[in-house]
């Protein structure tokens, strides 16, 4: 029964139409599973082999992995709540209320919405916490901690420009006392806020203006960035070299890049 | 041979050569655009025309109101003071962080829900975190006899109004 069942999965991966999709072909050969990896526009962003120490839980304790699954699964539950979300003043809380009341699992996938952005939120802190006490912002991973900052702040926004939605007591003052910080800019500080809610007080306007910062351009510039991230960590010698230390640095006028130190 | 060196010494001698020209107006051009788009996107990201409440208020009649009451109207996010005085109209966002205050008839004192800031019923700030004490702001009785109140005219505190 096994045997058929390889028998008849080998046949797929040989017939044309797989093979025009997935290029690397049959064969379990390093070659092949490395090809495989370098192949595919998702995986390509990871390294094509990977030391088994490097995929171990002790490590990483995947924090960063488990904080792109929260992602993911804010991107798919907010995607179904916009199809039952108004982001205008009269209608918001009600839509609100309907998915929470009305709306077939609205109320299940409002909560696992709000649950994994809390979650979220967490996560990107113990990834970092993780990262900072193992020393993993060194050389020559400089860099992409400072993505991981962009990433942050970008996961703090969309937080923050989410808490609006609701439309609600709660949301209304969090984001006016929210937004009244940013007078405190000098100079510019009234500009800022008038810029960003779209008038001098929480109205329509700022309701809109939230609605596409979280639900357009912040989730974009969240999916760039996570892409950079994950790129560079192969760039940067993978997911755990064990002497990252500054040795590992590529001297300023060699042509190589920074090298793995084994 | 020789025309060939003169023509390199004068390229190096003049700085200023067909490729410069061409590099500082493709430069230009560009930073010329790119503070045109700032200015574009600056623009249209400010609303000419907002539809938020008029920054006047009609209060009523001045009668309605009994001497020393303190009378809040939520709509609008002001005091309406009656004092021996006379009438004054107080701001009531917090200049801390513009949440709504409110006025607390037992303690006599104007307190923020959110950040706990204090004030007495003049505005004056009795404890922080606000920065400032609340505005007084621009009263006068219209041709109707109504108070009015114009809540984006702010005048110096204890100027009360005499009806």
């Amino acid at each position: 029964m096994t045997a058929r069942t390889d028998q008849l999965i080998e046949q797929m991966r040989g017939s044309r139409v797989w093979r025009s999709i997935f290029r690397s072909g049959t064969g379990n050969s390093t070659l092949h599973r490395a090809l495989a990896i370098q192949q595919n526009i998702f995986l390509h962003l990871l390294s094509t082999k990977v030391r088994k120490r490097m995929v171990s839980f002790s490590a990483t304790w995947y924090l960063g992995t488990l904080t792109l699954g929260s992602f993911l699964i804010l991107v798919v539950t907010g995607i179904l709540l916009m199809l039952y979300y108004h982001p205008s003043v009269p209608q918001a809380y009600a839509d609100m209320k309907d998915l929470q009341f009305v709306v077939s699992s609205g109320l299940f996938l409002r909560n696992l919405h709000r649950w994994s952005a809390q979650v979220m939120v967490f996560l990107v802190f113990a990834h970092m916490f993780k990262v900072f006490y193992r020393g993993a912002y060194r050389t020559p991973r400089e860099f992409n901690w400072v993505i991981g900052i962009v990433l942050l702040l970008i996961t703090l926004l969309l937080s923050y420009t989410g808490y609006l939605l609701p439309w609600d007591q709660l949301a209304y003052w969090a984001i006016t006392v929210g937004s009244n910080l940013s007078n405190s800019v000098p100079l510019v500080g009234n500009k800022i806020h008038f810029l960003l809610l779209g008038g001098n007080q929480v109205n329509a306007n700022a309701l809109l203006r939230f609605y596409v910062l979280h639900c357009v351009i912040l989730p974009l510039a969240a999916f760039l960035f996570i892409a950079v991230h994950f790129w560079r960590i192969r760039k940067d010698g993978g997911l755990y070299v064990q002497h990252s230390e500054p040795k590992a640095q590529a001297a300023a006028d060699s042509p190589l890049p920074a090298q793995e130190v084994k | 041979m020789h025309e060939e060196k003169l023509q390199l010494a004068q390229r190096t001698l003049s700085e200023f050569d067909r490729r410069a020209f061409f590099t500082r107006i493709g430069l230009g051009s560009l930073g010329i655009a790119a503070a045109g788009t700032a200015v574009f996107a600056y623009e249209f990201l400010s609303p000419n025309v907002l539809y938020e409440p008029s920054a006047i208020v009609n209060a009523g009649k001045p009668e309605s109101f009994a001497v020393n009451s303190v009378t809040m109207d939520v709509n609008s996010g002001i005091f309406l003071v009656r004092a021996e005085e006379g009438f004054f109209a107080l701001g009531a966002v917090c200049t801390h962080l513009g949440c709504l205050t409110a006025w607390n008839q037992d303690l006599g004192i104007i307190a923020c829900p959110c950040h706990g800031s204090k004030f007495t019923r003049t505005g004056e700030k009795i404890e922080g975190p606000a920065p400032k004490p609340l505005p007084w702001f621009k009263t006068w009785v219209s041709d109707e006899g109504d108070l009015m109140v114009d809540r984006s005219t702010n005048i110096p505190p204890l100027q009360y109004l005499r009806v």
